[in-house]
């Protein structure tokens, strides 16, 4: 790496003969590939691992199950992961839950379907066939909790993240985004713990199963019953809170989980 | 440590401050600073990289052919502009979510391009790597001093830390929801640009040219 001044002098051809274009252009392209592939390939153990682990940090946050005094690791022995066939509501062996890649998934062409304008609700255009789905179970194998990967687009970017429902299956125990680029302090704040707390609780299907959730703008009047399936909207983040609203409809509805989770309601009765 | 190489790496933080005085790196500055967080780790990547790729070009600047120099530049930055952004993701990996492709421009950024060319072009090795290393502390000073005022007065908090209590929460401060949107950095810059030039009237630029006041013709009635 060091190179005297008065190198030019050195070399065959002068510094600016053609030949000597090429040979810097491949010397330099060469070293900076090599150290760039070097650096991407020793790295990315690193990075996947980093990625699985904040997944699984996330789904342990919305489970709830730290506040019953579990820890990360009790936590995560209480994780059961599946992957699901959405249009069946079937379990499909055969691929890895733990590496399944969400946002590539809906960009692939191969394992994703295109959703025409009038389905996309959640403003996502391309619906993966297979998403993975966290159950909670107790020591017996039953199922306490569900936790399913939910996302759609806000005002600026598509917001990921899980909503956890409760033994009932249309209790919400928790909704929370984990990866998403809407304005900090406007959109931002569907981070905000207290937004976030108001959905634990809700009920986000009325008694025929039909999906019913609102996020609203106006009070909510806690004395009717729509007041169970409302949430109050976050000031000054219309579209983000819109785009809330919207992902959840469309995820609990037949084109998202609603096969997979009438399932399950199958089963227990 | 010389003199000469004191100078070289503390003239760019404020007599001859990237941002302030040559008004370069605008867009990075705007985009990264509602939270101090994401502002550091900007701050040590265009650091590393103007560093860096100041030292790289030096070392080999007498064998670059004049006709392809800029995108030799180029690419050695960019190289190390992945390098970075890989580091940044196997590391610091909640603040590269939040950083998502700003480390990546950093390959834009003119401060990267404009020391690459006009200093370590001419310069050895030591001195372009103290002059990357300054300049990116310029630049690093001036967006520590926009994100601290950003998030402060934006969030009502320094690192995620709540330092002013929120209204929301139950405290007394109504956050300014203007200074966490890009224009309010703009404005912050031109209030810094104006308070160091006032302060230091060397950096006002010379007018390019005066409005010249005709004298009133006079009209015939």
């Amino acid at each position: 790496m060091s190179a005297p001044e008065s190198d030019s002098t050195v070399s065959a051809a002068p510094v600016e003969s053609a030949s000597r274009t090429l040979l810097v252009t491949f010397v330099v392209c060469l070293v900076c590939s090599v150290v760039v592939a070097g650096a991407a390939v020793l790295l990315r153990p690193i990075q996947e691992s980093n990625q699985k682990a904040d997944l699984i940090r996330n789904v342990i946050a919305v489970s709830g199950l730290l506040k019953e005094g579990l820890t990360e690791e009790q936590a995560l022995k209480r994780i059961d992961a599946r992957m699901v066939e959405l249009a069946t509501g079937d379990e499909v062996k055969g691929i890895d839950p733990d590496t399944f890649n969400i946002v590539k998934a809906g960009k692939d062409p191969a394992i994703s379907t295109e959703l025409t304008r009038r389905e996309d609700v959640a403003g996502i255009r391309r619906e993966p066939r297979y998403l993975p789905v966290y159950r909670i179970v107790d020591p017996n194998g039953g199922l306490k909790k569900l936790i399913l990967p939910v996302y759609g687009y806000g005002l600026w970017s598509t917001m990921y993240g899980f909503l956890a429902l409760e033994e009932d299956l249309r209790t919400v125990q928790g909704l929370r985004f984990y990866q998403h680029a809407e304005t900090p302090g406007l959109g931002g704040e569907i981070d905000n713990p207290k937004w976030r707390a108001q959905w634990t609780g809700k009920v986000l299907f009325d008694d025929q199963w039909k999906v019913q959730v609102e996020v609203t703008k106006v009070a909510i009047d806690s004395s009717t019953p729509d007041s169970q399936h409302q949430v109050d909207a976050l000031a000054g983040a219309t579209i983000t809170s819109r785009g809330v609203e919207n992902l959840l409809k469309f995820w609990l509805s037949d084109k998202g989980y609603g096969p997979y989770l009438s399932r399950l309601r199958d089963e227990r009765s | 440590m010389s003199y000469e190489h004191r100078k070289i790496m503390f003239d760019p933080i404020v007599d001859n401050n990237p941002v302030i005085l040559q008004v370069l790196g605008i867009c990075s500055a705007l985009a990264v600073t509602s939270k101090l967080s994401t502002t550091i780790t900007m701050c040590i990547a265009l650091t590393v990289v103007t560093a860096l790729s100041n030292a790289a070009i030096s070392v080999i600047r007498n064998q670059i052919p004049s006709s392809i120099r800029i995108i030799v530049q180029m690419t050695i930055i960019s190289s190390l502009v992945i390098v970075t952004d890989q580091f940044i993701k196997a590391y610091a990996f909640t603040i590269s979510k939040d950083l998502s492709v700003f480390v990546g421009l950093i390959i834009t950024n003119c401060i990267v391009m404009g020391r690459a060319e006009a200093y370590a072009m001419k310069h050895p090795p030591l001195p372009s790597f103290l002059d990357g290393l300054g300049n990116g502390l310029g630049y690093s000073a001036l967006l520590l001093v926009v994100g601290t005022v950003r998030e402060l007065l934006g969030s009502g908090s320094l690192f995620g830390y709540p330092i002013l209590l929120l209204e929301r929460d139950g405290g007394w401060y109504v956050p300014n929801g203007l200074l966490l949107l890009p224009p309010s950095a703009f404005f912050l810059i031109g209030m810094i640009i104006w308070v160091v030039r006032s302060w230091k009237p060397a950096q006002v630029e010379e007018p390019e040219y005066r409005i010249y006041h005709a004298p009133r013709p006079e009209v015939a009635s």
